[in-house]
């Protein structure tokens, strides 16, 4: 992607300061008559920061509350403690009234392009549904405005008057980033949105978010579970597991050499598109699935299915901090990093045959 | 009964390249009666497996090459079906529903993307995998029972003695493709149908179990058709790879042949539109427009209006399968690459 205001070091002031947040969620106990209820630990204790004009990744697997995270970012969730700095102010308990303001600065896109359009309204009017809702422009000039945007992400401005049914999914999606971008935002978060669509679509949408990267100097929170979008995408990645951030760096830092055992067994797991024949080709096979969050393990919350953990791992909660001789960008949460070009692949066989 | 490996790989070895292919699919075509016309899913599908080996098939949603696979074991009720799809040299395409049934699991067997709704909730997941032993195999209840467990195991389910008495919902879905994979082998197929079985798993675990299937291929030298939408996980799996679109076998090739030389612009189009997770690059190079209707498809190649490099013949007629490369046995179906039209 083009746009890559942050690697260049001129402008670097940061946009949203995630500090400490935590979110938990109470659901109901799954014992019978338990008069407790259990608590989901979905984020723990994450700080993060997103630069002007960058795009962040979040990645990680499913029930790694990388969307959780997303989300309190905007305050779709309330954050049960910690803090989020959208711009200078502290938005983590601004009230409604008070966020109204700063909601027209942040705006999401989602993975389901027909999930997330009310089928039974015309395009136009929900690409509209900004400027009516905090009263910005009336009659024709909001039908200008709508054509406008249309034209922006690429659909035909005659077509404002069909239904999203009438739409294939990479044109919905197409509406959705129209009305994302309807008030300007400076943030935009992409929950998965290329995630639903067909291969040759995928790269339309992707093209489409970096062109207007470039353009309007948009920030990207980007969540997506597939690797090779976020290295294509992204500036600086951060990888998540459990609830916490293990590992935060650079795009091509991270894929070249992960210092975190969980960064390098997912980028190892990867199926790689290469023509060399893969044949034998091993990957870290982590055993199991990652534990549940209602109950998450002591220390580094990796410790249980990690190759190389040691007793410290149990006990004490490693910090992301600067490992090895990385560059001060590059932060890791682990008590024992991987070299350069160590990988902890497994020769175990993937059939238990006796 | 135990699982006995060895002969069953030097078999694999053994077959002379001569021999029959294990499935022999012959101008296939599937299509449906929908209230908005006639649904053209497969137009002239045409391709052969030899024992063993492991073929890719890949294409986007619509391509036909979910429909063509089940359609060979009888799963496509109502559908318009022509053509000829030869298994051990019988035809799957006219059996009587009884015959059907005794290839299904005994010499095919297949895996879906969503193992949770191919698997009964209220059953437990050994009961499941004892019916489907019991219904083809004469065993008793307890021995059936032995051989879930040693089955389990083999997939590396942890403690099978224990699990084999959980419910589907008690798995995780990865440990739930697992036992997909024990039932399927139970009846040692010699056939192994994979429909997008690692969609819908996080890519730690899609790694595990496409490592699964490698060794089950290599071990018990079955046959593997693995249906997906990512270049990936071919890359990974495949001896030979077919690219669909629109019904229509576009290119076929072994792995490497496609890997290192797509020749058809779709292929092409698809590769460039894919973004790579082990280089670093700058742009995508997608593909114009949309994949066509399937019950209004253009005149000529189906390709042909999303195609930048379409001649005027193109929109005429469609181009039949043709080799582009002879050594591998590389063929496109294209008029660029297509030889001079014989007399």
């Amino acid at each position: 992607m083009t746009g890559r205001i942050s690697r260049d070091g001129a402008k670097s002031d940061v946009l949203v300061s995630i500090e400490h947040v935590v979110k938990e969620f109470k659901v109901r106990s799954a014992r019978l008559f338990a008069r407790t209820k259990d608590i989901v630990h979905a984020v723990s204790d994450v700080t993060l920061d997103i630069r002007r004009g960058e795009t962040l990744a979040l990645v990680g697997e499913t029930g790694c509350g990388k969307s959780t995270l997303a989300r309190c970012v905007v305050r779709l969730h309330d954050l049960t403690s910690g803090r989020i700095i959208f711009d200078g102010q502290d938005i983590s308990s601004a009230s409604e009234r008070a966020m109204r303001p700063v909601r027209r600065r942040m705006q999401m896109i989602f993975q389901d392009p027909y999930g997330s359009l009310n089928p039974r309204r015309r395009v136009g009017s929900i690409i509209g549904d900004p400027f009516e809702i905090h009263d910005l422009a009336r009659g024709d000039e909001r039908i200008r405005q709508v054509r406008h945007l249309m034209e922006l992400v690429g659909l035909n401005p005659e077509h404002l008057n069909r239904f999203p049914g009438d739409f294939s999914g990479g044109q919905r999606q197409r509406v959705g980033i129209a009305r994302a971008l309807a008030l300007r935002p400076d943030l935009m978060v992409c929950d998965e949105p290329v995630s639903a669509l067909d291969v040759s679509i995928q790269a339309q949408i992707l093209n489409l978010l970096g062109d207007l990267q470039e353009e309007l100097g948009l920030t990207y929170l980007f969540i997506s579970h597939d690797l090779s979008v976020v290295r294509h995408v992204s500036d600086r990645v951060a990888v998540m597991y459990l609830g916490t951030v293990v590992e935060v760096a650079p795009v091509h830092a991270l894929y070249t050499h992960p210092r975190h055992p969980y960064t390098n067994a997912l980028l190892s797991a990867m199926p790689i598109r290469a023509a060399e024949r893969a044949g034998d080709r091993t990957e870290v096979i982590l055993a199991g699935d990652p534990p549940s969050p209602m109950d998450p393990p002591s220390g580094c919350r990796f410790h249980p299915r990690c190759p190389r953990a040691q007793a410290r791992c149990a006990i004490e909660t490693p910090v992301l901090t600067r490992r090895l001789h990385d560059a001060s960008e590059h932060v890791t949460a682990c008590h024992f990093p991987l070299a350069d070009g160590e990988s902890l692949v497994s020769e175990a066989p993937a059939m238990a045959l006796s | 009964m135990t699982i006995v490996p060895a002969p069953a790989r030097m078999l694999a070895r053994l077959v002379p390249p001569s021999a029959p292919p294990l499935l022999d699919v012959r101008d296939l075509h599937v299509s449906f009666q929908t209230p908005d016309g006639v649904l053209d899913a497969v137009r002239g599908l045409s391709f052969s497996l030899d024992r063993g080996r492991v073929l890719g098939i890949v294409g986007e949603p619509g391509s036909g090459k979910s429909v063509a696979t089940q359609t060979m074991v009888g799963l496509t009720q109502g559908a318009r079906v022509a053509g000829e799809a030869r298994f051990e040299g019988r035809n799957l395409l006219t059996m009587t529903p009884r015959e059907l049934r005794s290839v299904r699991g005994r010499g095919i067997a297949m895996i879906f993307q969503n193992p949770l709704s191919s698997l009964h909730p209220l059953h437990t997941v050994g009961w499941q995998i004892v019916e489907m032993i019991r219904a083809h195999d004469t065993m008793t209840k307890a021995q059936a029972r032995t051989r879930a467990i040693e089955l389990l195991r083999l997939v590396g389910i942890a403690r099978p003695e224990r699990r084999v008495d959980d419910y589907p919902h008690h798995y995780s879905g990865g440990m739930l493709q697992r036992a997909m994979i024990a039932m399927a082998l139970s009846l040692n197929p010699s056939l192994l149908i994979a429909d997008e079985p690692t969609t819908a798993l996080d890519v730690t675990v899609q790694a595990q179990i496409i490592r699964l299937l490698r060794s089950v291929q290599r071990e018990f030298g079955t046959a593997i058709i693995m249906i997906t939408h990512d270049l990936g996980v071919v890359a990974d799996i495949a001896d030979d790879v077919m690219v669909m679109y629109a019904g229509r076998a576009m290119e076929t090739a072994t792995r490497d042949g496609l890997f290192h030389a797509p020749s058809h612009p779709y292929t092409r189009g698809l590769f460039g539109s894919s973004p790579r997770a082990d280089v670093d690059e700058a742009r995508l190079t997608p593909i114009p427009g949309q994949p066509p209707s399937l019950l209004a498809l253009p005149a000529g190649c189906a390709f042909q209006p999303r195609c930048s490099e379409a001649i005027a013949r193109c929109a005429v007629s469609s181009p039949a399968l043709s080799s582009v490369d002879t050594d591998d046995g590389h063929r496109s179906a294209c008029w660029l690459t297509a030889e001079a039209p014989s007399s």
